[in-house]
């Protein structure tokens, strides 16, 4: 038992071959020189490096380093290859940035890459510098970088409160697992102050005022500490995993694992970094969910933007990601912890007033009661720090104006109403006709309209109709409560309707997309083949989602534009998004993070094994790119046409591994006949050679005579086999080429006859000729065969002595040719078998075939145009009939 | 070189016998072939020659002046059809094709070349001395025989006479024609094209089915059975043969 726990896990084993295989695998490594602080020297370091290396003989070039004007860095820049800085206009100003084509093509074997956490100017490939980094080490080139501590995302709100600055341009953690080497460039503090006196630090301009800020001796110690602690950190991650993979007991952790759950709010962002520093720390993998409850309250409607934005950010930091539904969010949430043996889920304080219990029970109350076995983790959240925090763009909805003017028309109409029947119905009734009035504004006129509409109507109530009148007093307390029961309903009332419209508009939209991809699913299923699922997948995605659409798929080493919709041109620069997201297996183009400057969505057709091709969008309107349900179900039909595109990929596999076999099947059986009808000949004609040959056995005449009858007539079947495979050869490879020329058919049959003269001798023939045949265009050489083939096997067949016949005739533009035997003919369900190759019917007493005969009289004639058939006579026998075509030929009987 | 000092040899032995026996060149660089030809052609009757390649196959055919020539067409350095084409340039012997190459157009190619048999190999040694005979008997005697007679019908070519069986048959001028043609290379085949030229004209290369409708009236009026020729042979799909005696 002990041993199990301390050996290291199959699965571990796994991961540890795998990340060593991907070390070697052709991809590149990446080295990151870390620093603290601007200025702290990383540049500096990473070219002092890099001058090591191309000593050492290595391929180093400078792909992207920034010397800021500085004249040691200039000066260590001497002797390093630099590859050329693109210029990418941006509203009319000339931005350097990397040329990663350029060193994708120069290829070097250390590329130098300065400042990791930039942002790439609008227009080019990838959003961010780390991107082009990956992109680079994908492509075996070893990659040098340099970053400061502030840039990495899990540390990024850390850092904020440290220094009071918000840094934007942020590194995802995963590139610094991805480095195999870290390299901390470390100066103290003062030294860093000192130089900054000196001016020896860059600083843009713009960021003055926040480095004044920043470089505070308190913020730089900070900074110092958390850039050792991170660095120390890995060293430890390196030394888990070697002796992991060694197998040497350690304090293990236990296998934690923890959830999130973020709801849209502006403080998921917090809870979500929050789990992953804890994570971090207990080495532990973690989760993050998004629970969708059917009446998706208003809050979650307005933050779908968030939840997308902070379900992407989990993803960067290393979390498992996933979108539940449920009506109890704290339900589902158990149950997925539970089902995904999750040990912690993380929650925030909750942070609404403490009346709102009393409502509504807290949701970390509920998950503690249903929690059992797991953990609950309580995190505090800085409410005002978060709220200085850009908050998620919603769309401003316009604010209803016809609404409020409704519900004011609506007020002045019942009051006027309940004047003019003042005199027929008691106060208390008249009030009625103003509930009915405010259910009319609740259900027609949305939520805040009704609200106002039930405020006016109280006071017009109040002012008109109870005394005293014409003033907002109120003689008997009895009708406040009246007033408030009447603003109550109203509230009450116009709430429940707006909760079910907006429910119903929910449920609407699922049942849209759960609608259009029963419709897509329900196409695919019926396409059989690739256009099939191609036009299915355009058409349904014009439909529910509206926009254009183009299919792209690899042809031989290219990717080409399999379909488009009507009026959509892929451009060159198109074309090459879309190969990039084909090569990379990530979506590319507008709305994500990579070459975002083309003009389609690029999603890449993935299976499980491979990219199948790529899927190009481009949508109605500009917000569709960053809407998640659009998202969503974009990516759900990608997802059912790869599979689609799968299945019929796997169905012509199988087919042709069939057609394989049977090929396979039919060549043994060819194999077979041909050893056995090649040796059988050969046995009697040695045989009888032999015999002859050896002088010590004496023969008569008679019996010379025999044995040499025998050996010639072998030698001739011999011959005829041969011929047969030959045919049949050059029939099967469609070499066989018709040499047509206007033929007699009197001639074809004595033709035939000729060839047989010598078997014919036993034979009696009676054969018909309708005189005055045309001419039919035939192969007289092939024809002839056909004619041998078929009287060869009504000899064969049939007794000797019987007759066999022919017959020519002609009707209607059509030739007749039959050769019919007194044979046994053919069993009955066997005739339409007798063409097919190697097809034999059992043979009276040796009269043995290849099989081939008949199948090549029918290769032959179709190759005529024409159509053989066999059937069985009455009295026994079989008839074989050929049908030819005439042509008409008009110079026919000039010769006459 | 060594089949040309052979065969100097054998002219020499050949003169010192001072025999008269006709003079057959076997062209074939199959070893086994030359040796069944030996075997099929008896010394008693013919002198042997043999070339195992075109070229030593021209220059034996200028040194020995061979009575007839057998010639295969897969040779290792010329193909056949060149050999007879460079032979016909300055010879009229006959060359009899025997070759495994069994499509028409092979046999065709031969024959327009200026071969004047084509036999497939396998044949049987019977087949290929008739045809020696036949060749021999046009190369011997330079102007063919006035009457042909073979079995029932004789074609008397100074009275344009032909009778079956003693009764006489009318033909039209072209199938006399057709008929004298035949009997002037009886035993021989005459390509489609070599027929058509001489009868219709070069012209009329290309008019198959005249051809066709002229030799089917031939039969309906000398052969007995129409649809088993006995006189006319047809040659599929290289030409048509009259039988010789």
């Amino acid at each position: 038992m002990r041993d199990d726990e301390t050996r290291p896990s199959p699965e571990t084993l796994l991961k540890v071959a795998q990340a060593e295989e991907e070390a070697q695998s052709g991809r590149g490594k990446l080295k990151i020189f870390l620093g603290y602080a601007p200025g702290v020297g990383k540049t500096y370091a990473m070219l002092e490096a890099a001058h090591v290396r191309k000593r050492e003989g290595r391929d180093v070039v400078a792909a992207y380093v920034e010397s800021h004007g500085r004249s040691e860095t200039d000066l260590l820049l001497e002797g390093l290859e630099i590859v050329a800085k693109q210029q990418i206009e941006y509203q009319g100003v000339q931005l350097p940035e990397m040329d990663i084509d350029a060193v994708l093509a120069r290829k070097p074997q250390i590329a130098l890459v300065d400042e990791l956490a930039h942002t790439n100017a609008p227009g080019s490939r990838h959003e961010k510098r780390w991107q082009d980094v990956e992109e680079l080490i994908c492509a075996g080139i070893d990659v040098y970088s340099t970053v400061n501590i502030q840039h990495f995302e899990s540390l990024n709100d850390v850092v904020a409160q440290i220094t009071g600055v918000i840094v934007r341009e942020t590194v995802p953690d995963k590139l610094l697992d991805l480095a195999v080497e870290i390299r901390l460039v470390d100066i103290p503090p003062e030294d860093l102050l000192e130089r900054l006196r000196e001016g020896k630090v860059y600083i843009p301009e713009k960021a003055i005022l926040a480095t004044e800020k920043f470089f505070k001796p308190g913020n730089l110690m900070a900074l110092r500490e958390l850039s050792l602690r991170r660095a120390a950190s890995r060293v430890d991650d390196q030394m888990r995993a070697y002796m992991e993979a060694r197998s040497i007991t350690g304090p293990w952790p236990a296998a934690e694992k923890l959830l999130v759950c973020v709801s849209g709010s502006p403080y998921s962002e917090k809870l979500i970094r929050t789990t992953r520093r804890l994570a971090d720390e207990m080495k532990a993998r973690w989760h993050t969910v998004y629970i969708e409850t059917p009446g998706l309250s208003r809050h979650a409607r307005e933050n779908r933007e968030r939840v997308w934005r902070d379900l992407r950010l989990a993803e960067s930091l290393g979390a498992d990601v996933a979108t539940l539904t449920s009506t109890s969010v704290a339900q589902a949430l158990i149950q997925f912890a539970l089902q995904n043996n999750v040990t912690k889920v993380v929650v925030g304080k909750p942070t609404k007033p403490r009346w709102r219990e009393f409502l509504r029970q807290p949701l970390v109350d509920e998950l503690i009661r249903l929690s059992g076995p797991i953990d609950i983790y309580v995190v505090s959240i800085d409410v005002a720090a978060e709220k200085a925090k850009p908050a998620a763009v919603t769309p401003k909805k316009p604010v209803p104006w016809g609404g409020y003017l409704k519900g004011m028309v609506l007020v002045t109409a019942i009051t006027l109403l309940c004047q003019v029947l003042r005199a027929l119905l008691a106060p208390t009734n008249l009030m009625m006709i103003y509930l009915l009035g405010l259910v009319l504004a609740a259900t027609k006129l949305g939520r805040r309209p009704a609200v106002l509409t039930a405020f006016f109507s109280v006071l017009a109530f109040d002012f008109f109709f109870v005394p005293p009148y014409l003033t907002f007093a109120v003689a008997d307390t009895e009708y406040v409560i009246t007033f408030i029961a009447l603003f109550t309903v109203g509230v009450v009332i116009s709430t429940l309707v707006s909760q079910a419209r907006e429910r119903a508009e929910s449920i609407r939209e699922r049942e849209e997309q759960t609608a259009s991809l029963y419709y897509l699913s329900r196409d695919l299923a019926v396409a059989s083949d690739l256009s099939g699922i191609v036009a299915a997948t355009m058409k349904n995605i014009e439909h529910s989602i509206g926009g254009e659409v183009a299919v792209l798929m690899p042809e031989g080493e290219r990717l080409a534009l399999r379909a488009a919709s009507t009026g959509l041109v892929l451009e060159t620069k198109e074309h090459a998004v879309a190969d990039w997201s084909f090569r990379n297996s990530s979506p590319a183009g507008r709305g994500t993070d990579t070459l975002v400057s083309s003009k389609l969505l690029y999603l890449p057709l993935q299976t499980s094994g491979d990219v199948l091709g790529v899927l190009g969008l481009r949508l109605k309107a500009e917000s569709d790119y960053a809407s998640p349900l659009t998202r969503r179900l974009l990516h759900a039909f990608a997802t059912q046409m790869s599979f689609a595109i799968e299945r019929v990929l796997l169905v012509k596999q199988a087919e042709q591994a069939q057609v394989l076999q049977a090929r396979e099947s039919l060549e043994r059986a060819l194999l077979n006949s041909i050893s056995h009808d090649l040796r059988t000949p050969l046995v009697t004609i040695t045989g009888a050679l032999g015999a002859l040959r050896d002088r010590t056995t004496v023969l008569d005449e008679p019996a010379r005579q025999d044995l040499l009858d025998a050996a010639w007539e072998e030698a001739a079947r011999l011959n005829r086999f041969v011929a047969n495979l030959l045919d049949m050869t050059r029939l099967e490879a469609g070499a066989l080429k018709l040499k047509r020329i206007p033929s007699d058919l009197q001639d074809l049959l004595g033709c035939a006859l000729a060839a047989m003269e010598p078997q014919l001798a036993k034979t009696r023939l009676e054969i018909r000729v309708q005189p005055d045949l045309p001419l039919v265009s035939i192969d007289m050489v092939l024809m002839t065969q056909v004619l041998v083939n078929l009287i060869d096997n009504a000899l064969k067949y049939a007794p000797r002595d019987r007759t066999i016949e022919l017959t020519a005739s002609t009707t209607d533009g059509r030739v007749a040719l039959e050769v019919a035997d007194r044979g046994p003919g053919v069993p009955q369900e066997d005739l339409a078998r007798i063409f097919d190759k190697f097809y034999r019917v059992p043979v009276p007493e040796g009269a043995g075939g290849t099989g081939l005969g008949l199948s090549i009289c029918k290769g032959i004639v179709e190759a005529h145009g024409g159509e053989i058939r066999a059937e069985n006579r009455n009295g026994g026998g079989l008839k074989v009939t050929i049908e030819l075509p005439v042509e008409t030929t008009s110079e026919g009987e000039q010769g006459a | 070189m060594r089949s040309a000092t052979r065969t100097d040899d054998a002219v020499a032995a050949q003169e010192r016998k001072g025999e008269n026996l006709p003079r057959v060149l076997m062209v074939d660089d199959e070893v086994s072939v030359r040796r069944f030809l030996r075997a099929a052609l008896p010394g008693s009757e013919f002198t042997l020659f043999e070339a195992e390649n075109g070229h030593a196959a021209l220059a034996a055919a200028a040194a020995v002046r061979p009575d007839i020539i057998l010639q295969d067409l897969g040779l290792p350095d010329l193909d056949g059809v060149e050999v007879i084409k460079r032979i016909r340039e300055w010879s009229q012997v006959p060359i009899i094709v025997l070759s495994v190459r069994d499509s028409d157009d092979d046999k065709v190619g031969a024959l327009d070349a200026g071969a004047d048999d084509y036999l497939i190999k396998p044949f049987s040694i019977a087949e290929l001395q008739a045809r020696i005979r036949v060749s021999l008997r046009r190369s011997l005697q330079q102007a063919p025989e006035p009457v042909y007679r073979c079995d029932d019908l004789e074609v008397d070519l100074p009275l344009r006479r032909v009778r079956l069986a003693g009764n006489e048959v009318l033909l039209t001028p072209t199938e006399y024609e057709l008929l004298r043609l035949l009997v002037t290379h009886a035993g021989r085949v005459l390509t489609h094209s070599q027929i058509l030229k001489q009868i219709w004209g070069a012209a009329h290369v290309e008019q198959q089915n005249v051809l066709r409708v002229t030799i089917r009236n031939l039969r309906q009026k000398i052969e007995q059975d129409p649809s088993r020729p006995y006189y006319i042979g047809t040659e599929v799909g290289v030409g048509y043969r009259l039988r010789s005696e």
